[in-house]
């Protein structure tokens, strides 16, 4: 029978193979799904791993949806490596929109480009407020993160939807609840002509490039670090693990909240009820399938975004509901964890040699010893 | 005088759904897992159990159709954590994703779809009572069900050696395994009779509370059902009084609308989330009293032979 024995140092050739060998289950899954349901499997892969990249405009949209959830994922890295649980992203996410779309609506036909800036940093503030709170309860009270920045994602989903049905619904908007479309000036600059990629490629990628530089060649990122693998080797080192909770909650909340902002100013263009679109949530998977590693989450938030856009196009090709998307980053996330197994683990197939152990004590001496 | 009755019984069906649920991750919990995926768990049996009432018109093969989906579901978590030692909070994390999307994809067919007109169960003579037979006695079965669930739950636990191997297994799974006791396998059969109770919940929503299918149907409810836990300092009767009470502040939202309180609906229906958080602060600013009442393995990987 197979057993798991421990390896005696975890498996670097795993921590690499197994988001591959995830992803390469998920497909299988995939495929017998689509049979199961009587399509072609085939177009069904198509659809997912083609179609997104063959041409430079399919492109473009795969950049446009890996966006938010690149810079989410980021974030997030820098809250699960100190086994910080922020798993309310997508409030937060919510929150900076909010903020941001709260600025842009100030701005007027005469506003100057200055009010980009101000939206970006207006959803960064957004989320780290939201995000804050959670920090502030776990800080003070010890109240559990997971639970409170869960809850906080249907509040700040509660309040888009009052102002949003409320005070700033558009007058002129025949009643559909949703906020006037932003000025042109708001709109977050584009990189080309012919394609909706904007700048905030470019601060995700920034964005890798700072995390990287934090995490492996700053003293405050290793000790960063140390508290989320060791608390009480930190402790014992003097590093604060209550710094460690908020610079995580911090960051990945204003990144939440930046993901937000340039979602809302860019692609959406205004406040409707369909802002949070489950990039905050999709970004846990990111977050975990790209290693938590700045470069890592680069290829899965690319990823990420093909099972999006392949769920689109499944819906207009293959008549399969959208949803399918949701299924398979589940999926996706399910084989990941299986098989990171094989990081500390090794399977055995045989039955485990055993040490020829000493015989056991006759029953004299036992007798001996009453 | 009647809206009040209306209300308590209001109270009661809303309570029973986390009462349910979280008596389940109780069950877990007590043997020291935690399953995040609640919420997923008790999508996919909201579904599975509206489709099959949808196609047999029977309500009691629902909820059967329910805890089968909340069991499996349950089982390949319990395999992944309890044999594959994977995190036990990613796993229910991503339980609680897959739930979401597959139960948005497997029920899209069924948006539309209205169940057949529900039956009444007043019970005779004690319905009739005024007041007290419109708040309490013409409840869906499920209500009292509930109530037994817990004080049989609670026989189990604190009365039966059964009852008492499970809690060790949660407090120290190191001492049962040297006395010879299955950890996993017993683990195993906790995440599973958990995810069966989260099914009956998801059913109950899906096929009484709010008879219908809407994605994501569930709204945070095995969220607030895992708050629950902790609420209740992990005791049986508590989590039901919690439960009713949650299901009150679930109610008063719709109970003050109606009386015209003049407050958008949306902060009203913020209540329930709100009050999770307040909840969680008031209980968790004592470290000592959680850590008391904790089972003390809950959340960390067993093992054996290491």
């Amino acid at each position: 029978m197979a057993q798991l024995e421990i390896r005696p140092q975890p498996s670097s050739f795993w921590s690499y193979a197994s988001p591959v060998l995830a992803l390469l289950i998920t497909v299988l899954i995939g495929v017998a799904l689509f049979v199961a349901l009587g399509k072609d499997p085939v177009k069904g892969l198509q659809v997912f791993f083609w179609e997104p990249i063959k041409s430079p405009y399919a492109i473009g949209e795969l950049l446009v949806k890996a966006t938010p959830l690149l810079i989410i994922a980021l974030g997030l890295a820098v809250c699960f490596r100190s086994n910080v649980w922020n798993i309310g992203a997508e409030g937060q996410f919510v929150m900076g929109a909010i903020a941001a779309g709260g600025i842009a609506l100030l701005a007027g036909k005469t506003t100057g480009p200055w009010i980009i800036p101000a939206i970006l940093l207006a959803g960064i503030m957004g989320g780290m407020l939201w995000a804050g709170i959670t920090a502030l309860l776990r800080d003070r009270f010890n109240a559990n993160e997971i639970l409170v920045s869960l809850m906080l994602v249907y509040v700040a989903d509660m309040v888009l939807n009052f102002l949003v049905f409320g005070p700033w619904k558009d007058p002129n908007g025949y009643n559909f609840p949703q906020t006037k479309t932003f000025e042109a000036v708001t709109q977050i600059p584009r990189l080309m002509q012919g394609s909706r990629v904007n700048i905030g490629i470019l601060l995700a990628l920034l964005g890798v490039a700072g995390l990287w530089l934090f995490l492996f060649r700053t003293y405050a990122g290793f000790r960063h670090e140390v508290s989320g693998l060791a608390p009480a080797a930190a402790r014992y080192a003097g590093f604060s693990s209550r710094r460690a909770l908020w610079l995580a909650l911090l960051t990945s909340g204003g990144a939440a909240g930046l993901a937000g902002a340039l979602e809302v100013a860019g692609p959406i263009g205004q406040l409707t009820p369909y802002v949070p679109a489950g990039y905050g949530f999709a970004a846990i998977i990111v977050a975990f399938v790209g290693r938590l590693h700045p470069v890592g989450v680069v290829f899965s938030a690319i990823l990420m975004s093909m099972f999006y856009i392949g769920g689109e196009l499944a819906q207009s090709r293959l008549g399969l509901p959208k949803s399918i998307t949701g299924v398979f980053q589940g999926l996706l996330l399910f084989s990941l964890l299986a098989c990171d197994t094989l990081i500390a683990y090794r399977l055995r197939l045989a039955k485990p040699i055993t040490m020829p152990v000493a015989t056991p004590p006759s029953s004299d001496v036992l007798k001996g010893a009453e | 005088m009647d809206s009040t009755a209306l209300l308590i019984a209001a109270t009661l069906s809303a309570g029973t759904v986390l009462a349910i649920a979280a008596l389940g991750l109780l069950i877990n919990e007590k043997a020291g897992i935690v399953n995040l995926g609640a919420e997923g768990m008790m999508l996919c049996a909201a579904i599975a159990g509206f489709a099959t009432v949808v196609h047999t018109g029977n309500s009691w093969l629902g909820f059967a159709a329910g805890m089968a989906a909340g069991a499996f579901l349950a089982a390949v978590f319990g395999v992944l954590v309890i044999w594959l030692n994977t995190n036990q909070y990613a796993t229910g994390l991503a339980l609680s994703l897959f739930g979401a999307g597959f139960s948005a994809f497997a029920g899209i067919k069924y948006v539309q779809e209205k169940l057949p007109e529900q039956s009444q169960y007043p019970i005779p003579f004690l319905a009739d009572v005024p007041l007290l037979g419109p708040a309490l006695f013409r409840q869906h079965p499920m209500v009292y069900i509930a109530m037994a669930l817990t004080a049989g739950l609670i026989w189990f636990l604190y009365r039966t050696r059964a009852g008492l191997v499970l809690r060790s297994v949660g407090e120290s799974p190191e001492s049962a395994h040297a006395l010879g006791y299955p950890v996993r396998r017993i683990r195993l059969a906790a995440v599973v009779a958990g995810g069966a109770l989260c099914g009956l919940a998801g059913a109950y929503v899906s096929v009484v509370y709010t008879p219908l299918w809407v994605e994501g149907m569930i709204a945070g409810k095995g969220w607030i059902a895992l708050a629950l836990t902790t609420f209740a300092t992990w005791r049986p009767a508590r989590v039901l009084l919690g439960a009713y009470l949650f299901g009150g502040v679930t109610m008063l939202q719709f109970h003050l609308q109606s009386l015209g309180v003049n407050v958008p609906t949306q902060f009203l229906s913020m209540l329930p989330y709100l009050a999770t958080i307040v909840v969680l602060v008031l209980i968790s600013r004592n470290p000592l009293w959680i850590r008391v009442n904790m089972p003390s393995s809950i959340g960390k990987p067993f093992y054996p032979g290491a």
